[in-house]
């Protein structure tokens, strides 16, 4: 209790720093991910990409990042235990450690330019320094093992879906006598589809903690409304492109991609979105964890909202570790990724938004980076990719199963050394 | 700082683009036999000479990319098409470079004389031959569109067409082979026997260019056959 007492506003101001340097290495890292396929198939330009990225995440993360929060904070660690009720302290330690641990093993990710997921590194530092500092009961191994689920669903989830997208687009669009009257004439019901999806979510989830409560079927309604809305600005858009004679005789659907390119700038806007609803919650997580003993002087089961001030402070976050690093990775993945045209990122990104956005409705922290490679390999399946590197995906996958051990390992390290600090 | 991402690298080069380069690069090739044969007719040895070098050229540029393609198909990239047709088609669309290769080396090393009586019948052969290997082009820029739709519906249709041309394109070559060998077997008992042999060779050679660029339509059909 004393402790809290003497350093509260010391251990606020560094769990702060801590949840900023996280929510950095977010932006850093993952948008990248997040926002590669657009601006690999050039529907986008890199400093197009930015923008949209800067607006829609720090929209997702503050309007829909509420619940995905909760988890992460409460869900992973049993808050109940006696050892945890009498010394608060505790979790204040392992939840800066677990900030710090994840924040700096993104930074080495980034260095190293591997795609590694910023939940499992926060989800790996909890669950290491609560087995291994406290006690392996500490764990709400259930919820753990739900999450780890989640790994395996969310790409097998997303990969369908991107499946499913793209044949539908083969039959309508790419297979018939006239593909690119087509495109016209259906990509505007995928558009609304994108803003009634992204509009659902956040309106059921995440619009409590900004005094803004709906019920089910306003939310429907209002959904409705703002899908038909990105319908029109998709059409308005689209009416500009003409068809190309020129340029479809080398290549018979330049003219449809074309198409496709405007559709991926919504499809950006909406992976931008889920990503900044899913992922914010990494960083902000543990921060309310703090804030909440903190500022309760060390109740811990205190209030269970979040504060919007730390939301705020995890968007900044994201959109500043975007706007110094993550224009980097960004460029590389713009550059390298050439196989993929916009009909088919177009599908892969629309489901990976989808998945996340559905999984940040449901609680689930699921990682944007799983997503995104379940349903570029969607899109393959469905035959649409020129070649994929099995080997490449092998190595992603390795360097998910090592993200997890690597956040245990360093939460510990943080762990021990805040714990000789303040004692 | 290092700013290569594995992600990126996911999605792995594919070999389409490569592989239709190669038969353009094949068919640029077979092309040079039209100005080469007009000049032998001419008797201008020295650009008979030059067109041979350009000839050697291009043949050693398709080598490259083919090289290249078998390089770029590791057996760890997951593709639309059997990783075994696509490398069959390549080695069949370098025979057509080849064969182009064999007909320009033999002919300026012999210098030889094509009689008169069969020049025109034996140009029209070798043009005929020559569409042949432009229709492969035509059929095999198809790809890219059959790997969007996923080898599927409207495209399979146009494909199988172009590749139907492509067969009736060779079986007219057979027809003007006949005509070309009808007209030098009249003729061959007031020539030089060897210079007759070769005479047949090369006939034999520029039907064999027309056969090896259908035969990339088999392999494109197979493709389609999944």
């Amino acid at each position: 209790m004393s402790i809290i007492a003497e350093y509260g506003t010391i251990l606020l101001i560094l769990a702060c720093l801590f949840g900023f340097f996280m929510a950095w290495g977010v932006g850093a890292n993952d948008v990248a991910n997040a926002m590669g396929t657009s601006v690999g198939s050039q529907a986008l330009t890199i400093r197009q990409a930015i923008i949209i990225a800067i607006c829609l995440e720090f929209l997702g993360a503050y309007l829909a990042g509420g619940s995905v929060t909760d988890t992460i904070r409460k869900g992973i660690i049993d808050p109940d235990m006696p050892v945890l009720l009498e010394n608060p302290q505790l979790l204040v330690y392992g939840m800066m450690a677990a900030l710090l641990a994840a924040g700096t093993w993104l930074l080495v990710a980034t260095h190293y330019g591997w795609p590694v997921s910023t939940t499992h590194s926060i989800v790996g530092a909890i669950v290491g320094f609560a087995a291994v500092s406290i006690s392996v009961d500490a764990v709400n191994w259930g919820k753990v093992s739900s999450i780890v689920a989640s790994w395996v669903i969310s790409p097998i989830m997303s990969g369908f879906i991107a499946f499913m997208i793209f044949m539908s687009v083969q039959k309508l669009i790419l297979d018939s006598d006239n593909p690119f009257r087509n495109a016209k004439r259906y990509v505007p019901i995928y558009m609304f589809l994108v803003g009634f999806m992204m509009a659902m979510v956040t309106l059921i989830k995440g619009l409590k903690h900004i005094g803004l409560p709906l019920d089910y079927q306003e939310s429907i309604l209002l959904s409705l409304l703002i899908g038909l809305l990105v319908m029109l600005a998709g059409k308005m858009a689209l009416s500009k492109i003409k068809e190309d004679a020129q340029a479809d005789k080398a290549f018979h659907f330049s003219s449809v991609e074309k198409v496709f390119g405007v559709m991926m700038i919504f499809t950006a806007c909406s992976m931008a979105f889920a990503h900044g609803s899913n992922d914010v919650a990494n960083a902000v997580g543990p921060l309310a964890a703090v804030a909440s003993i903190v500022t309760s002087g060390g109740e811990i089961a205190g209030k269970s909202d979040v504060p919007s001030w730390v939301l705020l402070l995890g968007a900044s976050g994201i959109v500043v570790g975007l706007a110094t690093y993550g224009y980097r990775v960004m460029a590389t993945i713009g550059t390298a990724i050439t196989e993929l045209t916009p009909s088919r990122g177009f599908a892969a990104e629309l489901s990976a938004a989808t998945t996340v956005v559905l999984a940040s409705g449901t609680g689930l922290p699921v990682s944007t980076t799983h997503t995104l490679v379940g349903a570029v390999l969607g899109v393959g399946l469905a035959r649409g990719i020129g070649a994929l590197n099995l080997r490449v995906i092998g190595t992603i996958f390795m360097s998910w199963l090592i993200t997890l051990p690597a956040g245990a390992f360093l939460a510990i390290v943080f762990f021990h050394i805040l714990k000789l600090i303040f004692g | 700082m290092s700013t290569s991402n594995l992600l990126s690298s996911v999605f792995g080069r594919s070999p389409i683009g490569p592989i239709q380069k190669h038969i353009a690069k094949a068919h640029e090739c077979a092309i040079q036999l039209e100005p080469f044969f007009k000049a032998a007719f001419e008797g201008d040895w020295q650009e008979v000479e030059s067109i041979q070098k350009t000839i050697v050229e291009l043949e050693h540029e398709a080598d490259v990319i083919k090289k290249n393609v078998r390089r770029s198909l590791p057996k760890s990239l997951f593709l639309p098409v059997p990783r075994n047709d696509l490398l069959e088609i390549v080695t069949v669309q370098d025979k057509v470079a080849n064969r182009t290769k064999d007909i320009a080396g033999i002919v300026l090393g012999r210098q030889m004389v094509i009689p008169q009586e069969i020049r025109a019948a034996f140009l029209d052969y070798l043009k005929r031959s020559i569409a042949t290997s432009a229709q492969a082009v035509r059929a095999m820029d198809e790809l890219d569109e059959l790997l969007e739709t996923g080898f599927r519906g409207r495209e399979v249709n146009l494909v199988e067409e172009l590749i139907e041309e492509l067969d009736q394109i060779e079986s007219d070559t057979d027809k003007h082979q006949i005509e070309v060998r009808k007209i030098l077997f009249k003729l061959e008992k007031d020539l030089p026997p060897v210079d007759v042999m070769f005479l047949y060779k090369i006939i034999d050679w520029v039907g064999d260019l027309a056969d090896r660029a259908s035969r990339v339509g088999s392999y494109l059909q197979l493709l389609l056959a999944r």
